[in-house]
């Protein structure tokens, strides 16, 4: 969760500090210390469950589960068990025959993390950071409707579009802040029930997620079908084989003994705090997608894509707010804006280019001073200037910045690129006259009926423009000459 | 519940202890006779009483998100048996 501070103390949750820095008596479990449970947690588990069309337990606690791990100081974490915060809710997913499906959701409940352990490569010792032993997690519970490997990797995307969206989670898989174990089982076509169920662990991409799957499913069918037999374990994923292995801990007990922390007094969550935080819910990726559809006209494929991200839905609407038609904008975002934020590995809340940047693009196309092909340039031009004036020439991306500010029209660029299109038919004009007299061959060819030729025409008044030719006026006159 | 040897080698090894025979016997004897104690209590008629998780009447006691300093890694690694760098060292645990 997106905490300042830990689930049951005021250690900060910063990543990437260095080891041991944020800890205290209470993470790190010493004797005669008192855990206190992070008010806001609460509430991102809540907002979480409320998001997912959980039930909200007004009554909850925590439980203790006992085992020692070297990276579990306590020799217990605090988790919960009977009694979790959210219960009984589902989330939609685009289903692969079109249209959608629905994925239960068993539970939803508060745990602290582990530790990390780092183990050397060689020699006899495993080193132990605490620094993210206490940071608040979620544990979300799917019911078993998940059919196919592509079903995983799209309800694991869905969850992460709401968590992002309800700030809870910043659904970074590569630093560990969405993580996934999957149960896999598989049964007989047309047979009820469940087959002997599988762990796998070490998943944590949405590429993996897909590819460990699909091997894990394989390798279940092949031990059945050569008439094995399955074992309920835990699988660990070797990302670089790319296959599942047992996972051999020494002595795993599998048994936890919970019980309720006596540490901690329990939670009673009352309706009004329910309906404050349902009220400050943002809108949902559904509603927003299905509201994109029908007051911008986009189609589901770019309203899908664009409200996949809260900021890149806040983005267009800006943009279309500003002045432009939604299905530019849409197009320019899908298209140049992402080729060029991917290039220097931006995410849209760092862009250095803003939506009016883009409308003030736009409109120099309406009114005909660039083409397509000129806004595209001026478009990378503005990009990457503006990059320079935002970021330090290092590149480096570490500054949070405000919106920028206008600092650069397309007006600008296009004067000093000499950009401006042609769109005096009179020199337009001559140009076409020299193209088509230089060509006899191709002219007679078009009007014995080759109308395809077309394209190379206008392709050689381009060439000899170099670009700048206004395209509608070249297709206009190129076809009064040819007509005639 | 009857407590017998099994019972309490496994008890035993999740609290990462060993026992020796005449230790696990006194054992066995000994965690017989509190379970016996405690279970009195079934005599009692229960059905009207809320389970109890906790003794004090109070419930909602949370803090808010504000930061308050860590330890530094060398108090933190004070009682560490063991140490590298500011790691704390134990033995292996994959093989």
């Amino acid at each position: 969760m997106l905490t300042e501070t830990k689930i049951f103390c005021g250690c900060p949750t910063a990543f990437g500090a260095e080891p041991n820095t944020q800890t205290c008596p209470v993470c790190i479990g010493m004797p005669g210390v008192l855990p206190v449970l992070n008010r806001r947690a609460l509430e991102f588990a809540i907002r979480t469950g409320l998001a997912t069309n959980c039930a909200i337990s007004t009554y909850s606690r925590f439980a203790r589960k006992n085992y020692f791990y070297p990276d579990l100081p306590k020799g217990y974490q605090i988790s919960q068990y009977e009694l979790p915060i959210c219960e009984h809710g589902w989330v939609d997913i685009a289903s692969e025959e079109g249209g959608h499906k629905r994925v239960g959701i068993t539970r939803i409940h508060m745990e602290e993390d582990a530790g990390k352990n780092i183990h050397e490569e060689k020699g006899p010792y495993s080193l132990v950071d605490f620094n993210r032993t206490g940071v608040p997690l979620m544990e979300i519970v799917s019911e078993p409707d998940i059919r196919t490997p592509a079903e995983a990797v799209e309800y694991m995307k869905k969850l992460r579009t709401i968590l992002r969206y309800l700030g809870v989670c910043d659904g970074n898989m590569e630093q560990g802040s969405l993580r996934c174990d999957a149960n896999v089982s598989v049964r007989e076509a047309g047979s009820a029930g469940m087959g002997v169920k599988v762990e796998v662990k070490n998943i944590n991409s949405f590429k993996f997620v897909e590819r460990a799957l699909a091997y894990e499913i394989k390798r279940q069918v092949k031990t059945l079908e050569e008439g094995g037999a399955l074992v309920q374990e835990t699988r660990l994923f070797d990302t670089q084989a790319g296959v599942t292995q047992s996972m051999r801990t020494k002595e795993e007990a599998h048994d936890y003994r919970y019980f309720p922390d006596p540490d901690l007094v329990p939670l009673v969550v009352d309706e009004k705090w329910i309906e404050e935080i349902r009220a400050s819910l943002p809108e949902l990726p559904d509603i927003k997608f299905k509201r994109f559809v029908k007051d911008y006209g986009l189609p589901e494929q770019d309203a899908a894509m664009l409200t996949e991200e809260r900021a890149m839905a806040d983005w267009f609407e800006e943009a279309v707010k500003a002045g432009a038609t939604p299905k530019a904008a849409s197009n320019w975002m899908m298209g140049e804006l992402l080729r060029l934020l991917n290039k220097k590995n931006l995410s849209i809340e760092k862009s250095p280019i803003d939506p009016k940047q883009l409308v003030d693009i736009l409109k120099e196309i309406e009114n005909g001073t660039i083409n397509r092909t000129q806004a595209k340039e001026v478009f990378e031009e503005m990009f990457n200037r503006e990059f320079h004036r935002i970021y330090d020439t290092s590149g480096r991306i570490e500054v949070t910045l405000p919106a920028p500010k206008v600092a650069m029209t397309a007006r600008q660029i296009i004067k000093e690129k000499g950009l401006v299109q042609i769109s005096d038919a009179g020199e337009l004009e001559k140009t076409v006259d020299e193209v088509l007299s230089a060509s006899p061959d191709e002219v007679n060819r078009f009007k014995g009926g080759e109308e395809k030729l077309m394209g190379f025409f206008v392709g050689q008044v381009m060439k000899i423009t170099r670009g700048k030719a206004n395209p509608k006026l070249v297709n206009e006159l190129l076809g009064k000459k040819l007509s005639t | 519940m009857k407590i017998d040897d099994k019972l309490v080698e496994h008890i035993a090894r999740l609290a990462r202890l060993s026992l020796t025979g005449d230790e696990r016997t006194a054992m066995v004897s000994d965690l017989s006779n509190i379970l016996g104690y405690i279970e009195k209590l079934d005599e009692l008629d229960t059905r009207d009483v809320e389970p109890t998780s906790h003794v004090v009447g109070i419930t909602n006691v949370m803090r808010d998100d504000r930061p308050r300093p860590s330890i530094s890694a060398d108090e933190a690694l004070l009682n560490a048996p063991d140490r590298a760098d500011n790691f704390y060292r134990v033995p292996k645990i994959i093989e």
